[in-house]
């Protein structure tokens, strides 16, 4: 089975090599059979790479030791839905899904565009390019398909991955990373082709919405998964790694602002252009962390040998991006100008500059340790503090500027029209701020802040669709005709759920950590949990211990049961108690660890976390608001056939 | 391993023929020249992307005007230089069409 892996490897290298080869030829002597077979290449180069994804797969199921890769990943006892996680487990295998994703995505995008021939030329050669470093990588530095004498048993998974979270988290983040290439090599098509009309961005717009949201909801399984899973009370850590997938969203949701304003009033074109290369830079920059082991992460794989590799094909992606815009840049010129300071563009222009700046203070806190440690040989490490200071100092302008947006007009916007639509949502605001200062909220001025910004959101939200619903009779008829427009507040209201729930499990939240023996309570805000005793539990792979604690308080009764797993191969993982209070969206998190060697006195920790499930409810309503966003619209789209029929063939949209 | 070396034999013979199926198909093509836009195509283009644009922009305008987000008074103010914007590129890409139609046969659209 390997040597079949191994020939499909080095088939789909050969061809994603003649995509870029070919495919540049052809588009520079603009020969049109050799730049269709380039295309053709492109596009079998999915099902090759699906065999040897197939093929690791199989090895995966059937826990065959002789794959180098399946025995470091697996052992004959980890459940089959684990081992065959086990593809996204280790370097190799992220490394080919990346590859599998990106040739799917390519092969797709390709042909649903194939009649722009121009600027499908030139794109294909990008794409071919990526798809190069990725296979080149898995032929020759890191295989998925090393072989050896079978061991009696492997390795095993690391503990904390042995989650369903974890079947969907990274494959999720990958169609999101990988998916940011889509938009990165049209862009890139468009300049090398000289086409910098709208073309590109009708070709990849939900191509860039679907993979911003594949990317938030792999985030936010990813946080869920760190909670339920690590045990340390919390769901993001600011770890470089989650720092590594916030960035390249971040950089996404500008762009995905911007282009509006390129669309709709033809300005910013070299902003999104430069925005497009952060993002698929960004996506870049976190496989590199994940797989070069430069920081130090519980999400990270351990060092390796790919970390030049993969920090010399980021140089060059970088610099090629540079380039081209630079080379292009009398062609992305505009003469259109921003009529007033105070119009729906220019917030989003400060929506825009609030979200880079987040995104790069964030990049200097993940890349200061790295240049310190290279520079001066000192590990310096950037911690919470840093983070929230930047959250707080761009993240809060952010919530309220997602409420100022939807009431301001496009072009410009007087002082009267302002005060009669900023009526209501400041009311609101006011009340909202008042009533919880007065309920003793104040104790965490950003808990508050956000809590008051989060109410004139929601406010400007709920107003835009009474008046949208007034003005064409019908929610559903206001919904489908502008579905990128309220596709878009219902990814706002998610962001409001997102950070009500932020701010209510992180600005208040209750921590007590304490020793008990049998029988000994310990009290958190408002709940009494009592430990009753000990617990022996045994799975397939492991056995461990579960600490009993029955909890009351808030006119609740329920029991708890904190504990730890010993896996036969993988050794010890926390196993953490969860109680949901579906009254007030809060939990009580517990987690228990034996204090000492003898006895059964138990170190337990209890955290209370008030409204954090709208973290998790947010995650739905975040995507229903982006399908709705996305969801293609015929009357756009024979508008837009028409269009680009009038100068070229038909868009394939 | 030999039906591994089999299969892998058989994917890369399809993956050839498929590479290969633009010259296959077409030996002797009396162009193989890659389409392109043409500039005369290339200021059509831009100028429906500004028709567009001017078109949604009205669109918009009357919207907001009837949402409450834009008064009487500055609707009245906007929408006049958007008409007459909008009514500009209609105008230009028409004579552009005018003038297309007047050359017989048609070699603008396509360099061939």
């Amino acid at each position: 089975m390997a040597p079949l892996g191994r020939a499909a490897l080095l088939l789909a290298f050969g061809l994603v090599l003649y995509a870029l080869v070919a495919g540049s030829y052809a588009a520079w002597k603009k020969r049109r059979r050799l730049a269709h077979s380039a295309q053709n290449a492109l596009l079998i180069a999915f099902p090759v790479t699906l065999v040897a994804a197939i093929v690791l797969l199989v090895a995966l199921g059937r826990r065959d030791m002789t794959f180098q890769y399946v025995s470091e990943h697996t052992s004959h006892k980890l459940p089959l839905g684990y081992a065959l996680s086990a593809f996204w487990g280790g370097q190799e295998g992220s490394l080919l899904l990346w590859l599998l994703v990106l040739t799917g995505y390519a092969g797709l995008a390709v042909w649903l565009n194939r009649r722009s021939r121009e600027l499908i030329a030139w794109t294909v050669p990008v794409f071919g390019l990526v798809a190069v470093f990725f296979s080149f990588m898995l032929c020759f530095v890191s295989s998925p398909f090393n072989v050896q004498p079978a061991p009696s048993d492997g390795q095993g998974m690391v503990p904390s991955l042995q989650n369903p979270y974890m079947l969907a988290h990274p494959p999720l983040l990958y169609l999101g990373y990988v998916g940011l290439t889509v938009p990165f090599a049209f862009a890139m098509g468009a300049l090398l082709s000289g086409r910098t009309d709208e073309r590109w961005i009708v070709a990849t717009r939900r191509w860039t919405l679907a993979a911003w949201m594949f990317l938030g909801v792999g985030q936010l399984i990813g946080s869920h998964w760190a909670y339920v899973e690590i045990g340390w009370g919390g769901y993001y850590a600011w770890d470089p790694v989650e720092n590594a997938a916030l960035m390249p969203w971040l950089a996404a949701t500008a762009f995905l602002h911007s282009v509006m304003i390129q669309e709709k009033r033809g300005m910013l074109k070299v902003w999104n252009m430069i925005l497009v290369a952060l993002a698929f830079n960004l996506s870049l920059f976190g496989t590199f962390l994940t797989r070069s082991g430069v920081i130090d992460s519980i999400h990270s794989f351990s060092k390796s040998s790919i970390g030049g590799w993969f920090l010399a094909f980021l140089v060059l992606m970088v610099v090629l991006s540079a380039v081209l815009i630079r080379w292009r840049l009398p062609l992305l010129r505009t003469k259109t100008k921003l009529e007033s300071l105070v119009s729906r563009e220019a917030t989003f222009l400060y929506n825009n500059l609030l979200l880079v700046a987040l995104c790069l203070t964030i990049l200097w806190g993940v890349l200061y340790p790295i240049l310190s440690d290279a520079v001066r040989g000192e590990t310096r490490s950037v911690s919470k503090p840093y983070y929230d200071f930047f959250l707080h100092t761009f993240g809060l302008p952010l919530l309220l500027l997602m409420g100022i947006g939807p009431l301001v007009a496009w072009r410009k916007a007087s002082l009267r029209s302002l005060g009669k639509t900023f009526a209501v949502p400041f009311g609101v605001a006011v009340v909202t701020g008042v009533v919880l200062l007065v309920l003793g909220f104040g104790s965490s001025w950003p808990g508050l802040l956000a809590y008051t910004f989060c109410a004139f959101v929601a406010a400007s939200i709920v107003l835009e669709f009474v008046r949208g619903r007034q003005a064409t009779g019908s929610i559903f008829k206001l919904i489908a005709r502008n579905r990128r427009r309220y596709g878009g507040y219902i990814v706002h209201a998610a962001v409001v759920l997102l950070a009500i729930g932020i701010a209510g499990s992180s600005a208040y939240q209750t921590e007590r950590d304490q020793v008990l023996r049998p029988g000994q309570s310990i009290e958190a805000a408002g709940y009494k949990l009592t430990y009753t005793g000990l617990k022996g539990v045994r799975g397939p792979n492991y056995t461990g211990y579960r600490a009993l604690v029955s909890v009351s308080g808030h006119g609740e009764r329920f029991g708890l049961d904190p504990g730890v797993n010993h896996y036969f191969i993988e050794g010890f993982t926390n196993k953490a108690a969860i109680y949901h209070d579906p009254r007030s969206l809060g939990d009580v998190f517990t987690k228990a660890q034996l204090a000492g060697k003898h006895g059964a006195r138990i170190d337990l920790q209890v955290f209370v976390k008030p409204l954090i499930n709208l973290i998790w409810v947010a995650g739905f309503v975040f995507v229903a608001g982006a399908l709705i966003a996305m969801w293609p619209d015929a009357v756009e789209q024979r508008r837009l056939a028409a269009r680009y029929a009038a100068g070229a063939a038909p868009a394939g949209i | 391993m030999e039906w591994a070396l089999a299969v892998a034999a058989i994917l890369a013979v399809v993956a050839v023929v498929f590479v290969a199926r633009p010259f296959l198909r077409d030996p002797a093509p009396a162009s193989d020249r890659l389409d392109e836009l043409a500039p005369e195509a290339r200021e059509r283009l831009a100028l429906a992307e500004e028709r567009d644009r001017a078109l949604a922009a009205l669109k918009e305008l009357e919207f907001d005007h009837r949402t409450g987000k834009v008064s009487d008074e500055d609707y009245r103010a906007q929408v006049g230089p958007l008409r007459r914007r909008a009514a500009e590129v209609l105008r230009a890409l028409e004579g552009g069409e005018q003038a297309r139609r007047e050359r017989v046969p048609d070699p603008g659209q396509r360099v061939p």
